[in-house]
């Protein structure tokens, strides 16, 4: 029992001393060079239009007007604060139906026959709540319906979204996507420009 | 499997064989007996003035005892440290959206989860921990806890190499060493990339922005960057957001994941390599290292393919699933990345996740479910993975000279009752532990009524928890409910378990065999470098897990794949 109260005072020491060196002067100098190095991107990559910050590049927003891309469901609306998924199993039956009556007012919205395929990424809800992506694939089954609503050529739409997507990194790693917010953002600017 | 899928495994693959094996050299440097290691001049004055400020004797040996002693009064200091950290945070400084002190139970679960190395979270970090709490508090045990299972892993293979030897290093050394000449500077390394790529690293609260359609939306500031860099590379896994390495903030690119990826397994795989320069005998860490990249290699593409198939249940719902079952996943990463992370984070003892694992197929999450359950050693923790191998591989050589009639012996130290008494009260933690929690919170209501669903996905995610507490993983099924009384005080008991009941016998091994003299090999002795011992290794480990988890396993994942 004396062995171990003596260990104690270099335990706390060390607990002390580890502290500052990676409890406080770590963190500042990471702080540091990322500010210095990255900026925006170590503020979250915000994007700001006419001075007023309007989002981030990586976060999701909760668009539901007919006239922008709308991103994937997410568990959490989208709640910058507070992210967070279904933690739904791949069988549970409220998953399955949240699942089908997305599918139904995908389909509808977009104007799809009853029946006819839609990406999984439009019906199922992210990881974090906050996927910043779509597939190519759902962005180019909402694209009519934007267009349609904003009075634009469907073509003009659809190169749009071409330019906004992300390949594979390399070629390689992860899945193409186009990221909602920088395309909204887009289309915003475009109709900018035709009035 | 897709091609693409195929090509980020190769690419990971890649990284890891140019890097493991130079980490492997310079880790062996840092804990060897040489004296002389690389960086001596930036971090010998470091370290000296730490000893000084600690008053730690650091040319003073400690027996396995004195050894276990340090780490756990250091363990039991840097508890109680935090807890009153994470109870009093609502008045400390460095806390912008004036979060309170958290709750005890939860405060509890966290301390005990960050200082086992599990950080098993039962609270979301952006909504619970001031910024204070997470650099002052659970970076600092992300440090440690990992500095400090590497320390245990170099007091058991100097009880390897040693011959005749009463002590088996210094903790105080080990831990300091570990902490200033490898986590810290590979740490500062990978914050820096990473918040190249978009993870935040700030002082700041939340940012309020005015989305396009007119609504407010909060972004989140905080020191992240420099917490998941280290929750990787220690790990830990986590994380400083709630939904963990699937936040954009914490993983915001394809590169990024990548990366995040590597670092999750770089440390435990270089310790293979680190171990056979430190026994003088390469092929041993390469024969080590074989076993632990054949079995993360399996598991890899079996969760790649069952996440890039699909949940045939959507099939009759209209859904196209060319790009896999994306439920819980981000779109940025896709499944075959998805599945690769789920079995990189369970076989080491990391548990951040870049997919919710409550929503991977019912095979997926029974493939991470099942990669802890082999006891982590693919390549498992940081130090505490090797320690499991090697305490394995002793398994397998007394398993063989059962066979054959003869002592076994292991790097020429006879294998006797002493450490075979070891080996099986190492083995047998972590599954009392397991099954018996699993098993009372299967009967308890309190318990069942914290699960998601019913049936056999709601006993997988009892499962899961306790597999992940009892292995110092940390990953979830968070459709449990773990913020109640029971599962905040069951699975804290489960991670202390799961730490200290394992590595006090792998120290005392280490005590044991660090006192005997070698035998000289001879032409009955088992060589423990060639493609047989791999493969008796290999499957000593299947066998135990196996004999101990099928039958709960095929009540869980098993039945609910058969179902669908």
């Amino acid at each position: 029992m004396r062995a171990a109260l003596r260990q104690l005072p270099s335990a706390l020491g060390m607990v002390l001393v580890f502290t500052v060196l990676t409890g406080l002067l770590y963190p500042m100098a990471v702080t540091g060079a990322a500010q210095a190095l990255f900026g925006d991107r170590a503020d979250g990559s915000p994007v700001v239009r006419d001075g007023q910050v309007v989002g981030s590049r990586l976060l999701s927003q909760p668009f539901t007007g007919p006239g922008y891309f709308h991103p994937r469901p997410s568990a959490v609306d989208h709640d910058g604060s507070h992210s967070g998924a279904s933690q739904l199993g791949p069988t549970d039956p409220a998953l399955l139906a949240d699942i089908e009556a997305r599918a139904v007012a995908y389909r509808e919205e977009n104007g799809l026959a009853a029946g006819a395929e839609v990406p999984v990424d439009a019906v199922t809800a992210s990881g974090s709540g906050l996927d910043p992506h779509i597939s190519t694939a759902n962005a180019r089954l909402q694209a009519p319906r934007v267009a349609r609503d904003r009075g634009l050529d469907r073509a003009e739409v659809l190169a749009l979204v071409e330019e906004h997507t992300q390949g594979r990194w390399a070629g390689v790693l992860g899945d193409p996507g186009v990221n909602v917010l920088e395309l909204n953002l887009a289309l915003d600017e475009s109709a900018e420009e035709g009035a | 499997m897709s091609g693409a899928a195929w090509s980020q495994f190769a690419a990971l693959i890649a990284l890891l064989l140019l890097t493991a094996p130079p980490l492997g050299r310079y880790l062996a440097a840092v804990y060897g007996d040489a004296g002389r290691a690389p960086g001596d001049r930036v971090f010998l004055p470091v370290e000296r003035a730490v000893y000084r400020l600690c008053r730690v004797d650091a040319g003073r040996e400690q027996r396995w005892t004195g050894y276990a002693l340090s780490l756990l009064a250091f363990s039991l200091v840097s508890f109680l440290l935090l807890y009153a950290l994470l109870r009093l945070q609502g008045v400390l400084p460095l806390n912008p959206v004036g979060l309170p002190g958290v709750a005890p139970n939860v405060a509890f679960n966290a301390a005990v989860s960050f200082v086992t190395n599990t950080n098993w979270q039962s609270y979301g970090g952006e909504y619970t921990m001031s910024h204070l709490s997470q650099m002052a508090g659970l970076t600092v045990q992300n440090f440690v806890s990992a500095a400090a299972g590497m320390a245990v892993m170099a007091a058991l293979v100097r009880g390897l190499a040693r011959r005749r030897a009463a002590t088996v290093g210094n903790f105080w050394v080990d831990l300091t060493r570990g902490t200033v000449r490898v986590l810290l500077p590979l740490s500062f390394a990978l914050a820096v990339v990473l918040a190249g790529q978009g993870v935040v690293q700030n002082l700041s609260g939340h940012t309020a922005a005015a989305t396009l359609e007119g609504a407010r939306q909060l972004i989140p500031g905080g020191p992240a960057a420099g917490q998941v860099a280290i929750k990787q590379l220690g790990t830990n896994g986590g994380g400083f957001f709630d939904m963990n390495s699937a936040h954009p903030f914490e993983n915001p690119t394809p590169l990024s994941n990548l990366v995040e990826n590597w670092a999750i397994l770089v440390i435990p795989f270089a310790l293979a390599f680190a171990y056979g320069h430190l026994v003088g005998d390469r092929r041993q860490g390469r024969a080590v290292f074989a076993v632990m990249a054949v079995v993360w290699a399996g598991m890899s593409v079996a969760a790649m393919a069952l996440e890039t198939a699909g949940n045939p249940r959507l099939d009759a719902l209209g859904v196209d699933q060319a790009a896999g079952y994306l439920e819980g996943k981000e779109t940025r990463f896709g499944a075959a990345a998805s599945g690769l992370w789920a079995a990189s984070t369970t076989g080491t003892s990391n548990g951040s996740v870049n997919a919710m694992h409550d929503s991977l197929t019912p095979m997926g999450g029974g493939t991470a479910l099942i990669h802890m359950m082999l006891g982590e050693v693919s390549p498992g923790g940081a130090g505490v993975g090797l320690n499991g191998l090697l305490v394995m591989a002793v398994l397998a050589v007394f398993v063989a000279g059962l066979m054959v009639g003869r002592t076994p012996e292991y790097l020429g130290k006879k294998i006797q009752a002493a450490e075979m008494k070891l080996v099986v009260l190492y083995l047998l933690a972590m599954p009392t532990v397991l099954l018996g929690f699993a098993a009372a919170s299967s009967v308890l209501d309190t318990a069942l009524a914290s699960r998601s669903a019913e049936g056999p996905h709601g006993l997988t995610e009892i499962l899961y928890a306790y597999a992940s507490a009892a292995n110092n993983n940390g990953s979830a099924f968070a459709g449990l409910d773990s913020t109640t009384y029971w599962y905040t005080t069951t699975l804290g008991l489960a991670m202390l378990v799961g730490r200290f009941l394992l590595i006090i016998p792998v120290l005392a091994i280490a005590g044991s065999l660090a006192r005997k003299q070698p035998a000289p090999a001879t032409a009955g002795t088992l060589p423990t470098h060639t493609l047989l011992f791999g493969g008796l290794l290999i499957g000593v480990v299947v066998v135990v897990a196996g004999l101990t988890f099928l039958p709960a396993l095929a009540l869980g994942p098993i039945v609910e794949h058969l179902s669908l």
